[in-house]
């Protein structure tokens, strides 16, 4: 006798819940890209106002990414690798910038910077200004990239067998010649992959950047000038050059991320 | 010599005490226990990987206790061979060759002696991916004695091969320790491996040391009931003495001597233990009158426990002797054990 196979109810929760996620979110993506004419296109790449705005959303968030590199990787192996009193604390401290409003880190920034701080009076003795400078704009969108980039790094300093290290030193390689020739090679997709996901998170940001510095213009805030000034048609050219542009380079990136066949 | 003074290691919800040990240049020492025990915390606290509580640690008369992993002149074996998955086989084996101001020539013949020994030449070029269990044992081998360790700090380095893979390592290990002069301290659960490579062993258990002697003493005299048991002796009883008897429970056996003063148990290997359908007979020998109580096939041989009274012995037996004997559960059997084989502690 055949029995007819049933399937559970859940399958087709799964199934349904699976369409409307990913419609959710490719649907407004793909109309927008979509809705824009190619003259419009046209129009706008050759705009240099559009083309700088870009190109500067690009560099801050490489800065950004390249700063998280610099300071967030010794960081990350430190989390990933010792345990201490108050460990828990700093991992939570980390994502503080996840959470809070973006506002709210662009003024928290700018109350530093101030004449009646003395940071900021000692950066004005330095000359270094972060109201409406690049400066500024690199500052915030490290703030809130930062957590990005260390845990993702964490991450992979953690899937790396601490006995490797331990060989290393036994080997007579002190600290930095481990890190260096085991740990750092064998966690260069990791920190890879935490650029990328720094510099996206960075590359994305408006409320911070839209305090500390309106100009020089990122392409968000230009996208939001432009919406306010003359309306959703002369906004959506540029934020599909954006996401263009950004997603070329990300997918460059991650290219150079994936692991060689040989090397599973 | 490696010496090991008072080692203290405390960690939330376990601790290692009171661990004294001192090793002979060029020895084979064999520390056993069960998963747990702290073998290679020891191992580790050696190299210099886990922090230590209290105590010293020397090497070759050089206190050791707080120089870094990379001035210790130890070399670490793991179970999962912990080779680096971005060098070749090569690279592997001459990772630690720069930190060791040797004439490069020296440096040289000594990797290409251990290849041969370690059978590597046709590997060399290979990445490390794709390579059996025993092949990657073996570079991790090389890699750790390349640099010339005064002590090579083997961690179940066999543990995680298979059967065939295991007796290779295990033969290339004691050919390499005759012709190396480090000395090899090795952790086992498994006593054969430490009877078989050992020269003296301290057998752990659970933080502490329960003994340390000979592998043989150790073997055939354990000194606790833990260490009894670890050694494969399954029969260890409770049993008071007088003269050159010792009674378990109603039981009375005769020993080949008088016991001495502080004693409490009796130890009899298992197979040791013999059983026979019409009894043996002569001056060394308990004979008893039983029953087979219950038979379990372990592959190789059988286990058989033979109770007599109150008290049952679990005895192995070959399989060939075992069918010979006709057993079945039940069956009228008569128990012979030789004074010789009843170890006293």
């Amino acid at each position: 006798m055949v029995t007819k196979k049933k399937i559970d109810p859940f399958f087709w929760i799964a199934v349904f819940s699976t369409v409307t996620v990913v419609g959710f979110i490719l649907f407004p993506l793909t109309e927008m890209v979509l809705q824009p004419s190619v003259q419009d296109l046209k129009d706008s790449i050759s705009d240099p106002d559009v083309l700088s705005s870009i190109g500067l959303s690009i560099y801050t968030s490489g800065m950004a990414a390249l700063i998280s590199f610099l300071i967030g990787t010794p960081f990350a192996y430190l989390l990933a690798r010792k345990n201490f009193f108050g460990k828990k604390l700093v991992e939570s401290i980390i994502d503080l910038p996840i959470m809070i409003p973006h506002p709210v880190v662009g003024i928290a920034i700018l109350g530093l910077a101030g004449k009646n701080h003395w940071l900021g009076q000692l950066m004005q003795q330095v000359g270094i200004q972060i109201m409406g400078t690049v400066t500024g704009i690199v500052t915030v969108l490290t703030f809130v990239g930062l957590p990005f980039y260390v845990n993702t790094v964490k991450a992979g300093f953690e899937a790396i067998p601490v006995r490797l290290e331990n060989i290393s030193r036994s080997l007579g390689a002190s600290l930095s010649e481990t890190f260096l020739r085991v740990t750092f090679r064998l966690a260069w997709r990791s920190m890879l992959v935490g650029i990328i996901m720094c510099s996206a998170r960075a590359i994305s940001e408006f409320g911070a950047v839209v305090i500390v510095a309106y100009h020089p213009m990122i392409a968000p805030v230009m996208i939001y000038e432009r919406f306010t000034a003359y309306g959703i048609k002369y906004s959506q050219p540029v934020a599909v050059w954006l996401i263009g542009v950004s997603l070329m380079l990300f997918l460059l990136l991650r290219i150079c991320s994936l692991p060689k066949e040989n090397q599973t | 010599m490696i010496e090991i003074k008072d080692l203290f290691i405390k960690f939330p919800g376990f601790a290692l005490e009171n661990i004294n040990l001192s090793i002979q240049d060029g020895e084979f020492f064999m520390l056993l226990g069960p998963t747990g025990a702290g073998k290679t915390l020891i191992l580790e606290a050696i190299a210099g990987i886990v922090p230590i509580t209290g105590g010293r640690i020397l090497v070759k008369e050089k206190e050791i206790t707080r120089l870094p992993p990379e001035q210790r002149g130890t070399s670490i074996v793991y179970q999962d061979y912990a080779l680096f998955p971005h060098l070749s086989v090569l690279k592997n084996i001459t990772y630690g060759l720069r930190y060791h101001r040797n004439n490069p020539n020296t440096s040289k013949k000594r990797v290409a002696w251990l290849m041969e020994q370690l059978g590597l030449q046709p590997l060399v070029q290979r990445s490390i991916h794709n390579l059996s269990g025993g092949e990657k044992q073996r570079i991790a081998l090389a890699r750790a004695l390349a640099v010339n360790p005064s002590v090579l700090l083997l961690d179940e380095p066999l543990s995680a091969l298979d059967p065939n893979f295991r007796e290779d390592i295990r033969d290339l290990l004691k050919k390499l320790h005759q012709e190396v002069e480090t000395t090899f301290l090795m952790v086992t659960h498994d006593f054969a491996e430490a009877m078989f490579l050992g020269e003296r062993m301290a057998v752990l258990n659970d933080g502490k040391i329960d003994q340390i002697g000979p592998v043989h003493e150790v073997f055939h005299k354990p000194a606790t009931p833990f260490v009894a048991k670890f050694m494969g002796i399954k029969n260890v009883f409770h049993a008071s003495f007088r003269n050159k008897k010792a009674r378990v429970n109603n039981l009375e056996l005769h020993l080949q001597s008088p016991p001495g003063e502080n004693k409490c148990y009796v130890a009899i290997r298992p197979e040791d233990i013999i059983i026979s359908k019409n009894g043996t007979s002569g001056n060394d020998i308990n004979s008893f009158q039983g029953k087979v109580m219950g038979i379990t096939d372990r592959g190789l041989y059988f286990e058989v426990s033979a109770g007599t009274g109150n008290v049952i012995f679990r005895v192995m037996l070959s399989k060939n002797d075992f069918f010979k004997l006709e057993l079945q559960k039940n069956k009228d059997i008569h128990i012979s054990i030789r004074s010789s084989a009843i170890h006293v502690f």
